[in-house]
């Protein structure tokens, strides 16, 4: 007996105890597929038997089986259910999840039952009980079909469910093997001089079918590199040439060149032409008043194939592995690749919110707002001016009938093609070119931008990245995460990138150096990586700058209205200036750089993103200089002096005896001088700001322009490019120095530390070492972005003006950077993720995702000297 | 870091036999912390000095799991080497501990005898200003010298830096002075590096017998000196105050109570958690929300009464959550009582669906925290997404702030209004009545609702009250 079963169902066994139910499941489907009431009873109360703990064994196997079905498998349930009311509950979990219920009855002998119950120790029922089930369940036999059921099979004998082979069978639905390339073709209600014109400016042919069939005629349209094209339903109803585009679409699928899904009018002819009474309304009469001018002889038989034709159709399609989904009105991520009525009228005629409007037609929900499957939904049915991308979805329905245009979308291409209407066929109901409806110029995706969904950033999130694979942000990282964006971060629209964490290099085990360049060459080396940069580390703070052509190239492609036209944060997310005017003229001077040395042309963009280092360093860390590096300065310099002059009077007056005391005096001294060299130290980075002119921005990344994030280049083309732009504004941009290191080459290296050497000597913060390629690949995996190698000095700012003392370096030097680095390398791939993901113009809350998950990293306890 | 005692009573290097420590040697001691050398710059019969200097191991304090002040001196880069904090009472307890009990066998009669000294501190921070120095050294009757240092001097701008070298002189018993010393270093700092418990009450009220009950400044020091345990500087002071008080030594009415929290404030939080309580219940609000609840002082009103069948608060930090479930003792209310109370954490910033479906929302001073740029999506989450049916929002009046003392920064003059500082330090503005109000219009004709204002706190026929409130209530049905 052959079984065949939908991939995605419930199967529900029905028979009575004994019956041969579980030999059965195990032998047809995978252990993991079988819910069995027996194990799920021994699971609460130790006791496959225990009738008592029947009510939870049953929450617990429906609880799963739901659980199943929402993840798309499929799920076989073991237990008697003989009694309707038994099943009932399954049909409704099935249907829940809009999966179709099978039943398979094991309509077998009652003396084999009872045979088989006796042969088993742990079930001492009586006879009558299997008895009971029996005749339970073959009264029920006949109404399984009402109660749901989409497949019953019956199997008479314990040879039936030997001999058995169950087929599980893709739904119609199910064309994940359908690779495309696509041309998907909005509502055409009839307008065929369009179609036709669209189909040839998407490059299809006009070819005659071999075979003439008298009733559809021979005439299709083919591409010549076997593009197929999928028509989003609609066919039919108020157009002037509706057979014609009835015919031309089922010829196209006939020759295999094409897919249709059906719409709600398609559905309601259909429904006419079967002699059902439907009113003829929203211009129905155009499509009969069609079939009536046919000669009777070919109205007949056309009408009866046009109806089995509609009737064909397939309610929605799930393509090219599943990354695609064509439907008339839409589809809501859970109904998608299923069958029910459910998934069937939705896909027809969409959501309504139960309300009319003005115009007396349905509110429709907007069910692609809340949209957050990862395949992409194109579907047609209400007529929109443009169309628009919204949550990886697009309505394509440009109106053609209602004097709009016909519109294609190339997939995988997403490019749009349209053909405007010859002219207004019908008038619509409501005129949906109405202007002034939405913000003026924002596309529907920044609407739904302007704001953000908590469930997007709150909790343990698994965001997908292209350098790391999955990044996992945990709850309570989110959670810090979720207060600073909240109360400190700027827009979440301009926050389209935040940089990574850096680590040191590996601790330096040189006499007097905690890090040393020696051991950022040798890391790179040890993972494979040739040549590396050496950028010199500006002391400031870093700083995102994102500039705009003009405040209108702001408003179009990141949604801001407030007539900003860039902006500048911090790592945080957070507005570098609180002075508005500062921050504008700051732009314009960037901007000026951009203008001057082309960029903008060079890279056929309206905006620029540049990862920074502002200066000087008490511009923004005023507080933190002033309460902690200024104030040990300070109680270091008032408090020393008194405690070395206390000591040498002492040893002075005591002379050679006080020994101990002259030790002592000797290391307040070594701490006097520190404090001193301390003080000195973070002074070199600070430098009153009365205006611009005292600021100074070094940017050594150009991260991002339209369409590119420019990760593919390396770290030399970086430098050298903005040292392009630098050049043209002296007073705030400032290029970086750098050199290029053979890591292989012991001269080059030598070269390097002594660049380092002198850098530090001269007072400078140290030095910066990436892998030459933006992007490296080592022997483990992504590698570090780049590590930082600081100066002799300037570590006093870190680790305090007595660091370089001998037993104090021996302790410092133990320190753990495997947090840190892994830190950096997962911020740096959701960094750059957040801005590829941007530059392919995915929603906001997709970058937003990746950018949250940095601020969440950034969260974790890491040690802050490092 | 250094503290020294100079006497010139002859003869002067009987200090020698007062502090058990030979003015010929030098001396160190190991410290938890690290160590204190005790030696004398002089000792001749004149004048003697003894000095306490403390080494710290900075590196050895961060590896140590001292107790830091939040999150500033986390670092290695800190004043603790440098300054007299808690590590010198400890030092003086630990190093001069028999000196301070006043028990001496050479000098038994020395001990009890009052003698000229001079203490010199390099250096005592004191964030509170030197007028604070003064209110708690003169009252013990000593001459003061205090020098305060620049905090950087190539940058004047950036001003003076917390830290003076103090020099306290009078004529008193070495017990005496040491006991002062090792009771109030701690109180300039403000901080204990040590976990304060019961004892250290104890320690107080052992050591401050006989002068801190009638020190006028008794509750500034008690509540500095057992710094993050209110609860036992509340019974320290109870006690104190049982002891006599004698006439004229009454505390200064004028002096702020250090470490208290405010008379005024109290009263206002209190009048407004009122006024919000009357407008929740007057629009007859089963389910309640209270979006910014803070610490919850409101939720622990609305529990009490019975009209909120459902009452959730929202804040975005986890921190103040945990306090507020503490507050309202989430985890002991009954069975009924916890699914009528739910905290959540969550952001105005972000619609969210948890917040669906209520009959009102309570915004108390939370808007002002908010970045103005940002209030676009507040409004948006509270008034179109989650569209409760009355929302009571209250926040400051700008205009109040110049009845009080000290929040003036330029005085009124004619046509303008005075510019006074902002309350608080997180808020990111503070709105006239004008200001708020036609705010609140906008939004109520943006959004479907209808307004009403409110007053809370003592009017003023001028500048209206300290809190302003707008009551909304919804005129359209459904989402926007």
């Amino acid at each position: 007996m052959e079984l065949s079963i939908p991939k995605m169902s419930l199967v529900v066994l029905i028979g009575p105890s004994g019956s041969g139910k579980s030999t059965f499941a195990r032998k047809y489907f995978l252990a993991t597929e079988v819910l069995s009431s027996d194990a799920c009873r021994a699971m609460v109360s130790d006791n496959e038997n225990d009738q008592a703990a029947t009510n939870d064994a049953f929450a617990i196997l429906h609880f799963i089986a739901g659980k199943r079905l929402a993840a798309g498998r499929l799920a076989v349930v073991d237990a008697t259910n003989v009694q309707p009311e038994s099943r009932k509950p399954l049909v409704a979990l099935a249907r829940e999840y809009h999966c179709l219920p099978v039943a398979i009855v094991f309509d077998i002998p009652e003396k084999l039952c009872q045979e088989r119950n006796r042969s088993r120790t742990d079930r001492d029922f009586g006879p009558h009980v299997i008895r009971g089930q029996i005749s339970q369940m073959r009264r029920g036999l006949r109404g399984l079909q009402r109660e749901g059921f989409r497949h019953v099979f019956v199997l008479k004998s314990q040879e039936d469910a030997d001999t058995a082979s169950v087929t599980r069978v893709p739904l119609w639905n199910d064309k994940r093997d359908e690779h495309g390339p696509f041309d998907i073709i909005g509502d055409v209600h009839g307008c065929c001089d369009e179609l036709e014109a669209l189909l040839q400016q998407l490059g299809y042919e006009a070819v005659e079918m071999p075979q003439d069939d008298p009733l559809w005629g021979r005439k299709i349209y083919r591409h010549p590199q076997g593009r197929k094209a999928i028509f989003l339903g609609d066919l039919v109803d108020r157009g002037p040439r509706i057979l014609d585009s009835l015919k031309l679409v089922r010829n196209m699928m006939q020759a295999g060149v094409a897919f249709c899904v059906p719409g709600n009018h398609d559905m309601k002819l259909m429904r006419k032409l079967a002699g059902r009474d439907v009113q003829i309304t929203h211009g129905m009469a155009n499509s009969l008043a069609e079939l009536e001018a046919l000669p009777p002889d070919v109205r007949g038989p056309l009408t009866a194939q046009a109806r089995e034709f509609l009737d064909d159709l397939v309610s929605h399609y799930v393509l090219n592995d599943g990354k695609l989904v064509v439907a008339h009105a839409g589809m809501r991520q859970e109904m998608q690749g299923r069958g029910s009525g459910k998934v069937r009228d939705f896909a027809l005629y969409g959501e309504t919110t139960g309300e009319t409007d003005e115009f007396g037609l349905p509110v429709r929900y907007n069910w692609a707002a809340e949209y957050r499957g990862s395949a992409y939904v194109v579907y047609g049915h209400t007529p929109v001016p443009e169309p628009e991308w919204l949550n990886r979805t697009v309505n394509i329905d440009t109106g053609c009938v209602f004097g709009g245009q016909l519109t294609a979308l190339r997939y995988p291409e997403k490019e749009f093609v349209s053909i405007p209407a010859a002219v207004t066929y019908c008038e619509p109901a409501k005129p949906f070119l109405a202007a002034g409806q939405q913000a003026p110029g924002l596309s529907a995706q920044q609407i739904q931008d302007d704001l953000l969904d908590a469930e997007d950033v709150i909790g343990k999130r698994i965001i997908t990245t292209r350098l790391r694979g999955t990044v996992i942000v945990r709850e309570e990282n989110a959670t810090a995460a979720l207060e600073v964006m909240s109360r400190f971060a700027a827009n979440p629209k301009w926050l389209i990138y935040l940089p990574p964490t850096m680590s040191p290099c590996e601790t330096s085990q040189a006499d007097g150096f905690l890090e040393h360049p020696a051991e950022a060459f040798a890391h790179y080396r040890s993972i494979g990586v040739p040549k590396v940069v050496c950028q010199q580390k500006h002391m400031g703070s870093r700083a995102v700058v994102i500039v705009c052509k003009d405040a209108e190239a702001a408003r179009q492609r990141f949604g801001v209205t407030s007539g900003e036209a860039g902006i500048i944060y911090t790592r945080t997310g957070r507005r570098f200036f609180d002075d508005v005017a500062l921050e504008t003229e700051f732009l314009v001077r960037v901007r000026g750089a951009l203008d001057a040395s082309e960029l903008w042309t060079r890279f056929d963009t309206t905006w620029a993103c540049l990862d920074c280092e502002l200066m000087p360093w008490s511009a923004k860390a005023q507080e933190l200089l002033k309460s902690q590096y200024a104030a040990v300065g300070s109680a270091g310099r008032a408090s020393l002096p008194d405690a070395v002059a206390a000591l040498k009077a002492a040893t002075q007056r005591a002379g050679d005896e006080l020994t101990n005391a002259a030790a002592i005096l000797k290391r307040y001294a070594d701490r006097q001088e520190a404090i001193e060299k301390f003080i000195a130290s973070y002074r070199q980075y600070c430098w009153p700001v009365t205006s611009l002119d005292d600021l100074k921005l070094a940017p050594f990344h150009l991260m991002a322009t339209e369409g590119h994030v420019h990760a593919d280049r390396d770290h030399v083309w970086h430098m050298d490019t903005l040292a392009e732009i630098c050049r043209h504004e002296t007073r705030l941009l400032l290029a970086t120095p750098y050199k290029t290191v053979d890591v292989t080459d012991p001269g080059g290296q030598d070269e390097g530390v002594n660049w380092w050497l002198d850098l530090t000597g001269r007072g400078g913060e140290g030095m910066v070492v990436k892998p030459m390629n933006f992007i490296a690949k080592g022997n483990r995996g992504l590698s570090q972005p780049a590590v930082k190698c600081r100066g002799q000095e300037y570590l006093r700012i870190i680790y305090g003006p007595e660091y370089l003392a001998c037993e104090n370096l021996v302790r410092l030097r133990k320190r753990g950077l495997a947090t840190k680095r892994s830190l950096a390398i997962r911020e740096f791939a959701l960094g750059v993720e957040a801005l590829e993901r941007f530059a392919r113009l995915e929603p906001l809350r997709r970058v937003h995702e990746c950018v949250f998950g940095v601020l969440a990293m950034e969260s974790e306890p890491v040690d802050p000297r490092l | 870091m250094l503290l020294t005692i100079t006497t010139t009573h002859r003869p002067a290097t009987d200090l020698g036999y007062l502090f058990h420590k030979n003015p010929a040697k030098c001396q160190t001691f190991e410290l938890s912390f690290g160590a204190a050398h005790v030696f004398y710059p002089e000792a001749g019969d004149d004048r003697c000095t003894a000095a306490l200097l403390l080494d710290v191991d900075p590196v050895g304090m961060v590896r140590g799991g001292v107790r830091f002040r939040e999150g500033l001196l986390d670092q290695y880069v800190n004043d603790r080497p440098f300054v007299a904090s808690s590590f010198m009472s400890v030092a003086i307890a630990q190093v001069f501990g028999t000196a301070m009990g006043g028990r001496c066998k050479e000098r038994p009669e020395l001990v009890k005898t009052p003698i000229p000294l001079t203490a010199r501190i390099s250096v005592l921070p004191c964030r509170a200003g030197p007028e604070f120095i003064d209110r708690i050294f003169g009252p013990l009757g000593y001459a003061m010298q205090t020098t305060r240092h620049p905090l950087d001097e190539k940058f004047p701008q950036w001003g003076e830096s917390p830290y003076y070298t103090v020099e306290l002189a009078g004529t008193r018993t070495l017990g005496e002075l040491l006991t002062h010393l090792y009771v109030l270093i701690p109180v300039f700092d403000h901080h204990k590096h040590y976990y304060v418990g019961d004892d250290e009450m104890e320690k107080l009220l052992a050591k401050g017998a006989g002068w801190l009950a009638s020190h006028p400044q008794r509750e500034a020091i008690t509540y500095r000196f057992l710094k993050h345990a209110p609860s036992l500087a509340r019974q320290a002071i109870a006690q104190l105050e049982q002891e006599d008080v004698p006439a004229g030594a009454e505390p200064d009415a004028d002096a702020p109570k250090v470490g208290e929290p405010d008379d005024r404030e109290v009263s206002l939080n209190e009048q407004r958690i009122g006024a919000v309580l009357a407008a929740l219940r007057a629009g007859g609000a089963k389910s309640v929300l209270d979006l910014g609840c803070g610490e919850g002082n409101l939720l622990r009103e609305l529990i009490k009464d019975k009209q909120f069948e459902r009452i959730v608060g929202l804040d975005v930090s986890i921190r103040s959550l945990e306090h507020a479930a503490e507050r309202i003792k989430l985890d002991r209310l009954p069975m009924h009582q916890k699914d009528r109370v739910k905290l959540l954490h969550g952001s105005l910033m972000y619609r969210d669906k948890r917040l669906d479906g209520f009959d009102a929302a309570a915004v108390v001073e939370v808007i002002e925290h908010l970045d103005p740029p940002r209030l676009v999506a507040f409004e948006r989450v509270l008034f179109e997404c989650t569209r409760p049916g009355t929302v009571v929002l209250t926040t400051v009046n700008r205009e109040y702030n110049s009845l009080w003392e000290g929040m003036i920064l330029e005085p009124a003059s004619a046509g303008r209004p005075a510019i006074t500082k902002l309350r608080h330090p997180d808020h990111r503005f503070e709105w006239t009545r004008d200001e708020f109000q036609t705010w609140a219009k906008t939004i109520a004709e943006r959004f479907g609702y209808a307004v009403r204002f409110l007053p809370v706190g003592p009017e003023d026929p001028n500048l209206g009250p300290p809190t302003q409130m707008a009551i909304f209530t919804k005129t359209t049905g459904g989402k926007a």
